[in-house]
């Protein structure tokens, strides 16, 4: 229970600081985006005062032995850069340019009720849908081609791997 | 033409931060949206009422805004609906794929100098900055 009224609590902090900082006007983030025509670089600021914000926070919240709600802190330990990473990320970028949303002021701008929002949930929903079935049969081939025939009763490991690999940034 | 907002942009930023560290303070987790919301499309048991409460909150902030200052939350862009919705795909897909967006390798990820999310972020950011021009050289903006 107070995990779920944390989290809509943070929801609402977090909707309402993108609405107050105009990241739900997609117009705006394609100003900050487009360096041709007329430079908005508002959204700078906003990632000025979110890390701001965020980085003195952090610090003082991981000097605790835990969450207030949870057992431990879940902080990604990974370090490596890889293809995925950068490839993901670089279609992340273009798609954010093309439309003006990412997901964050997709969704809160979907309240509106606008066309524009509402079309960008449902496609970045399908679009996600869409990288499980390409990502999960990208897996199965590959446990395919290393089993040999003994291990293929028993693809376990391989599974397990390519999980922890997906975990969060 | 949008104008710049300094003052707003921080001030909402600032808000953004301190969501992110009440979801870390209270749960131990990071206010990755792309992360919260796509886990909801593959529910686990036990592992959904935070990730709808948090998108819940989202959405309901969007829903106060429209009502008490609908200025704020734009029904419009200049992009078409069809690029709209090829802009959701590749949004759904790489961030996905590059495990987080703009909250979680962008705020939460470089708050802790991480490496990767350094890297992510500066290559969203040059692939959105360099399509955004291209637009407009191109297409005039519109699309």
């Amino acid at each position: 229970m107070n995990q779920i009224f944390s989290s809509l609590v943070a929801g609402l902090l977090f909707g309402a600081g993108l609405a107050v900082s105009g990241m739900t006007q997609a117009d705006k983030v394609i100003n900050f985006l487009d360096l041709a025509d007329g430079w908005d670089p508002s959204l700078a600021f906003v990632m000025i005062g979110a890390i701001g914000v965020h980085l003195v926070l952090f610090r003082w919240i991981l000097r605790r032995e835990s969450p207030l709600f949870a057992e431990r802190f879940g902080i990604p330990s990974r370090t490596d850069i890889d293809g995925r990473l950068i490839g993901g990320s670089a279609l992340f970028g273009i798609g954010w340019a093309l439309g003006g949303y990412c997901p964050g002021p997709g969704l809160v701008s979907a309240a509106s009720g606008g066309a524009s929002a509402l079309a960008f949930v449902a496609s970045l929903t399908a679009g996600m849908l869409l990288f499980h079935v390409v990502d999960e049969a990208l897996k199965g081939r590959k446990a395919a081609a290393e089993a040999t025939p003994a291990e293929a009763a028993e693809p376990t490991k391989v599974e397990r791997r390519s999980e922890l690999a997906g975990s969060r940034a | 033409m949008t104008e710049f907002t300094p003052v707003s942009a921080v001030a909402g930023g600032a808000l953004i931060g301190l969501s992110a560290s009440l979801m870390l303070l209270a749960n131990g987790r990071i206010a990755g949206i792309s992360g919260v919301y796509s886990g909801l499309l593959r529910p686990r048991a036990g592992d959904i009422g935070w990730r709808a409460a948090f998108v819940g909150g989202l959405v309901l902030a969007g829903v106060a805004f429209v009502v008490l200052q609908p200025d704020a939350i734009a029904s419009s862009s200049s992009r078409s609906l069809l690029w709209t919705v090829i802009a959701g795909l590749f949004v759904g897909f790489g961030v996905r794929l590059g495990n987080g967006c703009t909250s979680g390798h962008g705020v939460c990820g470089l708050s802790r100098f991480s490496r990767r999310s350094l890297a992510a972020t500066l290559t969203f950011m040059f692939t959105g900055m360099v399509t955004a021009t291209l637009v407009q050289l191109l297409a005039g903006g519109a699309l």
